[in-house]
């Protein structure tokens, strides 16, 4: 047998058109180097919209004037997150927004964190 | 309506935006297969219209030979609906509804990773589908609880006889779950919050 292996993707794959995509990241890939930015990591602009920036990434600024996590951005901006982190990535670094992580992964969540989330739940 | 802006972008509606004292997130997944109520289940108790993040996957054609060196490529979106309760004036909650096949959970990473816990929700009409994704969990070692969604019409099985055909450990809470209404669907999670709550107490580690 000569055909492709089993479906499996490894690595990142490039969604939609590639030329937009490294159009978009500047051209630069950071394989999972610079902090490691969640689904739920919390992303709040830093400065007022800077128009000296590409589209994408005042776009990120402007939204971001309040907490917004990095799945939000995605749905609002219609980025596939995995192009959205290096933009993410680029304004963390050039202190145009900041991250507020998720709250630390252990083996088990915390008693309190779980006693917080539940008295929330309830007032649902 | 989004408001969009000069950039053309859509943001966040002014009802929602967290405070600017949000300063932690944390996440459930909710996994099923198709059609079985993720996305209404997010939505009974989401405060934000539920939204929608996408992937695109592209794969290899398979058993396409007969043209040699031209590669057969598909390309499938992938699509995430999550929602948004807010804990409190720092704490965020965010669910995801996550495609029950495993090969996608690769698209988005650390989907699990750092999760509190899962609420896989069933299908009693497609059962199959969800013998896959416990196993999948329990190797990952997300803590998980069942939601049987009862559709109307769908076979009604006694709970015992679920958890046999599941092979589920007695531990692991099943509730029903009607993904339509609010109640139930913030009782499944309480169920899931309760259900990590014992992991943590008789966990033996002690802090």
């Amino acid at each position: 047998m000569s055909g492709p292996g089993p479906e499996r993707t490894s690595g990142p794959q490039p969604p939609g058109n590639p030329d937009r995509l490294y159009i978009l990241t500047g051209g630069q890939e950071r394989p999972a180097a610079t902090p490691q930015l969640d689904l739920v990591t919390l992303i709040v602009s830093r400065a007022e919209s800077d128009t000296g920036l590409a589209p994408e990434l005042a776009a990120v600024v402007r939204i971001c004037d309040f907490p917004l996590s990095v799945a939000e951005i995605s749905a609002y901006l219609e980025l596939p997150v995995s192009t959205l982190t290096p933009l993410l990535t680029e304004l963390l670094s050039e202190g145009k927004v900041e991250a507020r992580p998720p709250v630390p992964a252990a083996a088990l969540p915390d008693v309190q964190l779980l006693e917080a989330v539940m008295h929330g739940l309830q007032k649902l | 309506m989004d408001c969009k802006s000069s950039d053309g972008y859509a943001g966040p509606r002014s009802e929602d935006i967290l405070p600017a004292s949000a300063t932690a997130a944390v996440k459930v997944v909710i996994v099923g297969g198709f059609g079985v109520g993720k996305t209404t289940l997010v939505g009974s108790v989401s405060e934000i219209r539920p939204l929608t993040t996408e992937e695109t996957m592209t794969q290899a054609g398979v058993g396409v030979d007969d043209l040699a060196g031209i590669e057969h490529k598909t390309e499938t979106t992938v699509a995430m609906d999550f929602g948004r309760i807010s804990i409190n004036e720092q704490l965020v909650l965010y669910l995801f509804g996550t495609p029950g096949q495993e090969r996608f959970w690769f698209l988005w990473n650390g989907l699990f990773e750092g999760a509190l816990g899962a609420v896989v929700l069933l299908d009693t009409r497609r059962m199959e589908v969800s013998y896959d994704v416990i196993g999948r969990l329990e190797e990952r070692g997300v803590p998980f609880v069942v939601g049987v969604n009862a559709f109307p019409g769908a076979p009604r099985y006694p709970t015992a006889e679920l958890r046999a055909a599941m092979d589920l450990d007695p531990s692991v809470p099943m509730v029903d779950c009607d993904a339509r209404d609010r109640a139930s669907c913030r009782d499944t999670l309480l169920t899931l919050m309760r259900y990590l709550y014992t992991l943590t107490t008789v966990s033996p580690e002690s802090p």
